[in-house]
């Protein structure tokens, strides 16, 4: 049955101990910053799924778990039908050929002392592939020309300074696919392009997915890229998925107040706006993951909620209709 | 509405002299700001907008140099006064400054009342009790409590820290006040957040903003008039309605910059952008600079540089196209 998911992630949970003074160490009180909380979705094959939310609600945790870059304090990684939560060396080695990560900043995610053909060659190396010079050129070349950077051998012998961000980004993304992964995690991979490449470099990504059979995790803050980019959205809130579906369902037919709020908050180019107060249905900032709240943890912030939000258990993500999932317990009467 | 101009901007010019060469990062601009109003300056990055924005502080950072041109506040030229004069009175006290990520242009080692302090008591000479009633005084109008005067920065949030800013420019009661990008750094709810804190003074106070974004999409939100800004020239000015509106704007390239913006409500299965790459300013393109980037560039384009030209009232494209189909 899970045979349909690529990865799939069980209520994976990442705390991060906070630093504790000594009257706490003698009381032996431990406390967390629940960063992700229980965490719960499957990738299908062939996917674009998209992870959203604000800042500080856990989707770069959650892809650095995926990545294998943070360990997981609780849940369970799977990829492949295979446990992957705790791997040894030898193992992750092999993970690591499957599943590669485009980062947000292109300016910071390479060497500025490596050119393109170090920064290409780096996981040729690491994974000893390919032990004839000649041949691992011919797989950058080859990588270089599928991100369009075109001529290759030109490029191979450029610094990053040399390039725009644009160009850095799609060299990431060749870096990321010089292994063919199966699985690629992009963490805000166009929030720092300009806008009028922006779209250019995510249709490249889509051409490539569709070429290269590959899986890819989004992770963004912006819906609107979103929507026209990928299959499925998870919304995240404080470490736990709120609502999850096609774009379709969340945009169109959002269920989760936060949902709705997120929605109402983006910027549209129509006119007649200006002299418009926009309502912001939600009041406040994102509370610590030091502190969440109890109950539904969106209570504080929720316009609907009522002291039930509070005594009750924390919603559980249930399915509302065809695979659209929502954790709230009033989504029918808002 | 009131057509009193408070800034007038003619003919600037700010280069960059580089070691490479002169880089014409504001080239030859002009535009006016009124009363009460809020002018969008948008345009990708290196466009020339947060440079514009310097230059009206008469502020441009090294080795950049502000070569020709006329600033006018309330008719009055700023260019002939000595750095000293700007300091004391009109950096602040006539025009003043969001910057952009709010984050990091707070002292993290002085408290909020500190920092907001100095800000006061160097332009104006005030007692510390007076100066404390006009912070909570302005505290108030950006919707923050007077208890985080005690604060760091560090213990507010980003929302927090870009209202402190903005109470901090509010101080002197300036004439414009021009932000750069001051939403961009931050999440989506705070920032709808910020920009309705930002109407909601500009109807108060009768402000007069520049409000410089990337996003086309957040000035349509706030801004009567946009400017779009490409390669260091204005190419186009028109009225919220002229760009967003239904005839949609006038030149290609902000045709096509609003093409490339997500929208949200549409489900568009394939999003356009614009091929190549904004130009090099050492070495600008002839003619149009959007020529080599054009859909429908044309031989004149690559020769001629075309001006501003009011193509319907209130609306200028600097376009061959547009003065053609006229």
């Amino acid at each position: 049955m899970n045979s349909e998911y690529l990865v799939e992630v069980k209520d994976l949970k990442k705390w991060f101990p906070v630093r504790r003074d000594f009257s706490q160490v003698i009381k032996k009180e431990r406390k967390f910053v629940k960063a992700v909380d229980g965490v719960s979705f499957g990738i299908k094959k062939g996917e674009i799924f998209a992870l959203i939310g604000e800042s500080g609600c856990g989707k770069t945790t959650t892809a650095k778990m995926i990545m294998k870059l943070h360990e997981a304090t609780a849940g369970q990684l799977i990829f492949e039908n295979n446990d992957v939560t705790n791997v040894d060396k030898k193992r992750l080695l092999e993970y690591r050929k499957e599943v590669q990560m485009i980062f947000q900043d292109p300016y910071a995610s390479m060497n500025p002392r490596f050119k393109v053909r170090d920064v290409l060659e780096e996981p040729l190396l690491i994974h000893k592939l390919y032990a004839d010079r000649d041949e691992r050129l011919e797989k950058m070349k080859d990588g270089l020309s599928k991100v369009k950077i075109t001529p290759p051998e030109e490029f191979l012998e450029r610094y990053p300074h040399m390039l725009s961000g644009g160009q850095r980004q799609r060299i990431a993304t060749a870096r990321s696919l010089m292994l063919s992964p199966k699985l690629v995690v992009m963490d805000e991979p166009v929030s720092m392009i300009d806008l009028s490449t922006r779209a250019e470099i995510l249709y490249m990504l889509k051409e490539l997915k569709n070429e290269m059979d590959l899986t890819y995790l989004y992770i963004t803050h912006d819906l609107s890229t979103a929507r026209y980019f990928t299959d499925r959205i998870a919304v995240m809130y404080l470490g736990k998925v709120v609502e999850m579906g096609t774009p379709e369902q969340i945009i169109d037919n959002s269920l989760h107040p936060y949902t709705k709020a997120l929605i109402a908050a983006v910027c549209e180019p129509k006119s007649g706006k200006v002299n418009i107060v926009k309502e912001v249905p939600i009041k406040g900032e994102i509370p610590s993951a030091a502190n969440i709240p109890q109950g539904c943890r969106f209570h504080p912030r929720c316009p609907y909620a009522k002291p039930s939000c509070i005594s009750n258990p924390e919603p559980k993500l249930i399915e509302h209709n065809n695979d659209h999932f929502v954790a709230c317990d009033r989504y029918k009467e808002i | 509405m009131n057509m009193e101009k408070v800034l007038e901007v003619k003919n600037l010019k700010m280069y960059y002299f580089t070691s490479k060469g002169v880089v014409k990062a504001v080239d030859d601009i002009s535009f006016e700001l009124k009363k009460g109003e809020t002018l969008g300056l948008v345009g990708e990055s290196g466009c020339g907008k947060t440079t514009t924005g310097f230059s009206l502080l008469k502020m441009p950072s090294p080795p950049g140099k502000i070569v020709g041109g006329e600033i006018l506040i309330n008719g009055e030229d700023i260019m002939p006064l000595s750095e000293n004069e700007m300091r004391k009175s009109v950096r602040w006290q006539k025009i003043a400054m969001v910057f952009q990520g709010a984050m990091n242009c707070l002292t993290p080692v002085y408290t909020i009342e500190r920092q907001m302090m100095e800000t006061l008591q160097l332009h104006k000479p005030m007692s510390k009790e007076e100066a404390r009633e006009t912070m909570k005084k302005y505290l108030g109008y950006v919707g923050l409590s007077e208890d985080i005067l005690k604060r760091y920065p560090h213990e507010l949030s980003g929302g927090m820290k870009q209202r402190v800013t903005i109470a901090m420019a509010l101080f002197l009661e300036p004439e414009v006040i021009i932000c750069d990008e001051p939403t961009t750094a931050l999440d989506v709810v705070v920032q709808a957040q910020i920009i309705n804190l930002l109407k909601d003074l500009k109807e108060k106070l009768k402000l007069s903003f520049i409000f410089i974004t990337h996003d086309l999409a957040t000035e349509a939100e706030v801004s009567d008039r946009i400017a779009v800004m490409y390669a260091g020239k204005i190419v186009e000015v028109g009225t919220n309605q002229q760009i967003y509106g239904e005839q949609g704007p006038a030149h290609p390239y902000t045709q096509k910059l609003l093409g490339a913006t997500p929208k949200l409500h549409e489900n568009v299965k394939e999003l356009a952008f614009i091929p190549g790459t904004p130009p090099d300013l050492l070495e600008p393109p002839t003619g149009c600079r959007f020529h080599p980037r054009c859909p429908v560039a044309m031989e004149k384009c690559k020769k001629e540089e075309p001006i501003l030209n009011e193509i319907e009232p209130n609306h200028f494209a600097a376009c061959w196209r547009c003065l053609n189909e006229q």
